[in-house]
């Protein structure tokens, strides 16, 4: 690891004039991708600005159409809400599948969305439940939020606060997991509205510019939302991934298995 | 450098150190157990896991001084204090749990976490918490009877 200075403001404002005023700082929330990334030498901040503990960005809340979760919620805690389980189980379910234990136990939902892995499960639930991400300064619907492999809109300095999910009628996710790594080969978010935002259904792991959300299944699902409506969809292996873990065909027809799978669960 | 005070098994240590330090490097150079052990560079195999308050922790997935203040509980820890061994490492002893053993502080004390919250795991429940330690040797099942056998014997 590069030296660096390790910081732990209390107060959000404080964060961010860290943040800005050190072109080199970084931020670091549970450590559990930001770490490994300083132990091989691939990043060199000046300075770690360390989020846990600044006030009120922590802890799930809801209202009548959205549950929020502020970006330092651990996955753990996520995934023993009980708003979520009460409100969006499938989020509380996604995140007990990430990783292991001691990942989950410091992880956070800001650090994976920031960090937008196009195999990270997160980024699928953002996009399929028409998620409002909040930063220091502005809020930004996920599908402008996401911008590519690793990439996002956020600005240098800028700190996401907090996540709206919009509350769906239903919702699965399903995840076909890296044996070794546990990250996903393909991970299917589908939801279901009642009303104009009808099915959305967002895919992880596939696709080579990240985390997408697939028309053609929506239309179908729009439709008739049962398995079988899943059938007649071409998908497409055009820019998905090919890698030592599997083809883009492969994955391809992951996105069909996994859909599937998500839609008789809740169907 | 910094300063940073954490009780380990019940003893404070503390220490001025570069802020870059991970809590497995302090552990085993500054306080000098060695028990706690390496085996990734990825934070994937679990050799490492420690107990930060109370919870189970990649030690080589966090900074010495994010565990400042904290109570860390190590393999260490885990002997009786006459020396002789805890229950959890009796049961893998007696299981055959171990063969190199290299893995083994990181699963004694990632099973002792679980059996925290959940004193009658299924066998599922137990491979599942252990998806984040890795054993090259033993191929698992002994692990797993090793943690049921202690279950039993924690819950009398
Ligand atoms: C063994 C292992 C298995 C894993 N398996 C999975 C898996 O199955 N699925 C999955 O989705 N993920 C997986 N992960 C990744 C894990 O979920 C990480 O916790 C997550 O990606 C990053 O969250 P973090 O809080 O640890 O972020 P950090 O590592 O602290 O930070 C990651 C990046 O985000 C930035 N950042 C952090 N917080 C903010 C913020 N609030 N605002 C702006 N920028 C911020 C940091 O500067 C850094 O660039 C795994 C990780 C490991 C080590
Ligand atoms: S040394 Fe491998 S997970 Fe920590
Ligand atoms: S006993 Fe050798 S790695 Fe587990």
């Amino acid at each position: 690891m590069y030296a660096f200075e390790y910081v732990k403001p209390k107060d959000l404002d404080d964060a961010v004039a860290l943040l800005k005023n050190h072109e080199e700082a970084q931020p670091v929330s549970g450590g559990q991708t930001l770490i490994p990334t300083l132990k091989q030498r691939l990043a060199a901040p000046t300075q770690l600005v360390d989020l846990k503990h600044v006030h009120g960005l922590s802890g799930v809340t809801h209202d009548n159409h959205h549950v929020c979760v502020g970006a330092t919620t651990r996955h753990m805690d996520v995934e023993q809400s009980d708003i979520l389980h009460h409100h969006i189980p499938a989020v509380a379910e996604l995140a007990g599948q990430i990783g292991d234990p001691q990942v989950r136990r410091r992880g956070t939902i800001g650090g994976s969305l920031a960090n937008n892995d196009p195999s990270a499960c997160y980024p699928s639930a953002a996009m399929a439940l028409d998620a409002r991400i909040h930063t220091n300064s502005r809020m930004l619907m996920a599908e402008d939020f996401f911008t590519g492999l690793f990439m996002t809109a956020l600005e240098e300095g800028e700190v996401i606060t907090r996540v709206d999910f919009k509350i769906p009628a239903r919702a699965k996710y399903m995840k076909f997991p890296n044996p070794a790594s546990r990250y996903a080969m393909t991970g299917v978010f589908v939801a279901q509205f009642h009303d104009e935002d009808g099915v959305r259904v967002a895919i992880t792991g596939a696709s080579e510019d990240g985390v997408m959300r697939h028309h053609g299944l929506e239309a179908a699902l729009n439709a008739n939302f049962h398995a079988d409506a899943v059938d007649a969809v071409a998908i497409s292996a055009d820019g998905l991934m090919s890698d030592l873990h599997g083809s883009a065909a492969y994955r391809a027809n992951l996105i069909k298995v996994m859909t599937k799978r998500a839609v008789s669960a809740i169907q | 450098m910094t300063s940073v005070s954490i009780n380990i098994n019940g003893v404070q240590k503390t220490a001025e150190i570069a802020d870059n330090t991970l809590l497995v490097d302090f552990l085993r150079t500054e306080a000098r157990l060695t028990g706690t052990h390496v085996g990734c560079d990825t934070s994937q195999c679990g050799a490492c896991v420690v107990h930060v308050n109370g919870h189970s922790v990649k030690s080589c997935a966090m900074l010495a001084l994010e565990a400042d203040g904290a109570e860390v509980a190590t393999i260490e820890g885990m002997a009786d204090a006459d020396g002789s061994l805890g229950v959890l490492q009796k049961a893998f002893q007696e299981h055959h749990g171990l063969q190199c053993g290299y893995c083994t502080p990181g699963m004694v004390m990632s099973a002792a976490d679980l059996l925290k919250t959940n004193k009658n795991p299924t066998d599922h429940e137990v491979r599942e918490w252990l998806e984040g330690n890795i054993c090259r040797c033993t191929g698992y099942h002994n692990i797993v009877k090793a943690i049921q056998s202690a279950a039993a014997e924690m819950r009398g």
